[in-house]
């Protein structure tokens, strides 16, 4: 008796009328039947049936329920810009999450075919669909954090992201003086021109001794070098070292360098020549043509680091709410599949490679056609599952950004219960989602006859 | 759904390996690089609930300040702090014993009512029958919203609207159709002979059905309980509607502390945590009824 209850299917008539009837008395009395249906039914009449038939009724009705609006609340529901974006939402959730739920099934479930610890991982798969949206959604706050040091999504991005693109070492970092040293696209310039043979001295502060660069030692002052025309020296310096002292724009004992400053030689707008600061902080252009030159610390060397992805802002919390369903309900489409492959009849996919098919031909003939209702049964229910999604949207879009991530079945429960107290718009909102079903309840009812008559 | 008749094996049936119809194709692009993918996707699946259950494991002031993959290189932070607190927070142990109370209840309840109603719908013959079930049959898709208000209302002229009773009834009411549903096809598979000769021996129809069908009904029954059991536990809208604060379960206790997300995690993990444990322990105890539930109810 261990076999499993197999959906939807109608095993064989239990009776067969003309040899029952009559002959088994109580059974064929309908006031047995009536005894045992009873409860069941009294429950489903007042509390899903009645209800079904009062909300249309109310959904006629205005806000307070006393005067009649006719369709109104349902012009409403597709003019008022709120409801609507909770409409066009669900269309993205509806088009967008049984796809990829059930692609990433398929995928799961042939790649574990012949995978010997394939129970091992389906297990950590199907496992997120036995907890609460509600946990789920914590689950996932958590991942979406936009702290790159507290989330996990982003510590990833941001990781990825710097491999890649190499960050600026000092961000925040500023000019001790800021009338010589002003700022310039972001980056910082001297105001006085620098002459050849000239030096520049750059005191910077705002930046924590403690994050500066390994290789950082201690500042050393430049001498000036008046034998070579053509060069231009500085030093680039920490003008602040732990316990205080010393005199401001002066390198003072355990002031350290900035090594790795980006430094630019500017003459009439035009950046001539680049460089970059040692361990001391010191750097030198040399070979410079005659003139006068200002010295830039371009912004590349004070740019805030990559911070990772808004994933509960405005722009993607919808993608970011679906990829945390997508991991919920991944394991459901997998196993069903992964049942519907196993009952594939072994003969037919041999026939097909005997005729020569290749593994691709196959699969694409033979596996993908037997296995589609199973696809299509699939695809329904997570299509029905997402349209009434309401616990993870609400519990995962932060207050702010929750009308921009707005969905049916949450605008339902604002307007009439958390706050808007529109019982017609709430009415008309249940009555719409009521409506949208309407093609998953015919489909399986004609699956349930089809396969009952079968 | 002729399509699955093997749910046991497809998540507890062992490690048996299948020569499935795609088997070959997959040999062909290798079967190392297939298990080494299978392997970081188990891995990406993990993350987050490890980030979860790490996160209820570090002190807040951790929490704050540093990721909770530190762990790896400090396992020291880890502490059991949170939960001590979480246990000694009376509105939390209050809602965990208030999702108990509903939970328990309504589950037996849709057993007791379903199971008598899919007797006759399989056994018993009454005019009407196929289209009644076929009622059902498209009442396992309505969705919730579109009851919520006439309930409350009708609650409200009953003077029960808040009480722990308006929530049971409602998850009974729509958890009936599945269960029905669910039950009635198993109990119609059961051999006829065993019926009839409960008859002969001049047994009533309900002796038969408390002596032959639910003895013989009892895996569905199972599979049933467990799927009512996670959709009672795991709600937040019905409750959220209909349960006043007094006898609010743990979702909603915890969905009200997600307005201060990021000054409280230590709470909401630890109590995320303490909501899903349940469930976790019923899918690891019975995961091949919790699989069967899911599969007959890929409807609902």
């Amino acid at each position: 008796m261990t076999a499993p209850p197999e959906t939807a299917e109608r095993p064989g008539p239990p009776a067969d009328k003309k040899e029952t009837r009559g002959s088994s008395g109580e059974r064929g009395r309908p006031s047995t039947a009536a005894a045992f249906l009873l409860p069941a039914s009294i429950v489903l009449l007042v509390l899903m049936l009645y209800p079904i038939g009062f909300s249309v009724v109310r959904s006629l009705f205005d806000a307070s329920g006393s005067s009649f609006v006719g369709v109104d609340n349902y012009i409403r529901m597709f003019t008022e810009p709120e409801t609507f974006k909770a409409i066009r939402n669900n269309v993205i959730w509806v088009v967008v999450a049984p796809t990829v739920v059930t692609a990433l099934g398929l995928i799961f479930a042939v790649l574990t075919e012949r995978v010997r610890w394939s129970t091992a991982f389906k297990l950590v798969i199907f496992m997120p669909m036995a907890i609460s949206f509600l946990a789920a959604g914590i689950i996932f706050r958590l991942v979406y954090e936009q702290d790159p040091g507290k989330g996990v999504a982003n510590a990833i991005v941001v990781g990825v992201h710097d491999l890649f693109a190499t960050s600026s070492q000092y961000p925040d970092a500023r000019p001790r003086e800021p009338q010589a040293l002003v700022p310039v696209d972001h980056g910082f310039e001297t105001r006085a021109s620098v002459r050849l043979g000239g030096t520049v001295s750059l005191p910077l502060i705002g930046f924590a001794p403690g994050k500066m660069p390994e290789n950082a030692t201690d500042a050393s002052p430049v001498q000036g070098s008046a034998g070579a025309p053509d060069r231009i020296e500085g030093v680039v310096w920490l003008d602040f070292a732990k316990g205080g002292g010393g005199t401001p724009g002066q390198i003072d004992p355990n002031e350290k360098g900035m090594p790795g400053v980006t430094v630019q030689a500017i003459q009439t707008g035009t950046v001539i020549d680049t460089t970059k600061t040692g361990g001391d902080g010191r750097f030198t252009f040399t070979d410079l043509s005659p003139g006068s030159y200002t010295i830039r610390l371009p912004a590349s060397n004070f740019a805030q680091p990559f911070d990772g992805v808004t994933w509960l802002g405005p722009d993607l919390v919808t993608p970011s709410i679906i990829a945390a369903y997508v991991w919920m309900w991944a394991g459901f489409a997998m196993v069903l599949i992964a049942a519907g492959l196993s009952a594939i009849p072994r003969d037919a996919l041999e026939a097909a490679r005997v005729d020569g098919g290749t593994e691709w031909q196959v699969f694409r003939r033979v596996t993908m056609p037997l296995l589609s209702p199973v696809l299509l049964v699939v695809f329904v229910t997570l299509v029905i599952n997402v349209l009434k999604i309401f616990d993870l949207v609400y519990i995962m879009a932060p207050g702010s950004v929750q009308p921009e991530a707005n969905v049916l079945a949450l605008q339902m429960w604002l307007v009439s219960f958390g706050g808007g107290n529109d019982l017609g718009l709430g009415s008309a909102l249940g009555i719409f989602l009521f409506v949208l079903v309407l093609p998953a309840m015919l489909f399986n009812i004609r699956r349930f006859r089809r396969e009952g008559d079968r | 759904m002729s399509a699955v008749p093997d749910v046991g094996s497809a998540v507890g049936g062992g490690g048996s390996i299948h020569r499935g119809p795609v088997a070959r194709l997959v040999g062909r692009m290798g079967s190392g690089v297939v298990q080494v993918g299978l392997v970081a996707i188990a891995l990406f699946w993990l993350v987050p609930s490890l980030g979860l259950l790490v996160a209820s494991f570090r002190p807040e002031a951790e929490n704050n300040s540093s990721g909770w993959w530190t762990v790896f290189t400090q396992p020291a932070q880890l502490t059991v702090k949170n939960y001590e607190n979480l246990l000694q927070n009376p509105a939390i142990t209050g809602s965990f014993l208030n999702t108990i109370y509903i939970t328990v209840p309504a589950t037996l309840l849709v057993i007791v009512l379903a199971s008598l109603a899919a007797y006759a719908f399989a056994w018993l013959e009454f005019p009407g029958r196929d289209w009644l079930f076929i009622l059902v049959v498209g009442l396992l898709v309505v969705p919730v919203q579109v009851a919520l208000i006439p309930v409350a209302q009708l609650y409200g002229a009953l003077g029960i609207f808040g009480s722990r009773l308006s929530v049971i009834l409602f998850h009974v009411a729509f958890g009936l159709p599945f269960a029905v549903f669910l039950l009635r096809n198993f109990f119609a598979g059961i051999p006829r002979d065993l019926l009839e000769a409960a008859r002969m021996d001049g047994g009533s129809e309900w002796t038969i059905f408390r002596k032959v069908i639910l003895p013989l009904g009892l895996p569905a029954i199972a599979s049933l309980g467990i799927f009512q059991f996670l959709w009672v536990w795991n709600d937040l809208l019905i409750s959220l509607v209909f349960a006043s604060s007094d006898v609010a379960p743990l979702t909603v206790a915890l969905q009200s502390q997600m307005r201060q997300f990021g000054a409280n995690i230590d709470l909401l993990s630890s109590g995320a945590f303490l909501s899903l444990i349940v469930p976790l322990i019923v899918f690891f105890s019975f995961q091949r009824y919790f699989v069967q539930g899911v599969m007959a109810g890929s409807v609902k």
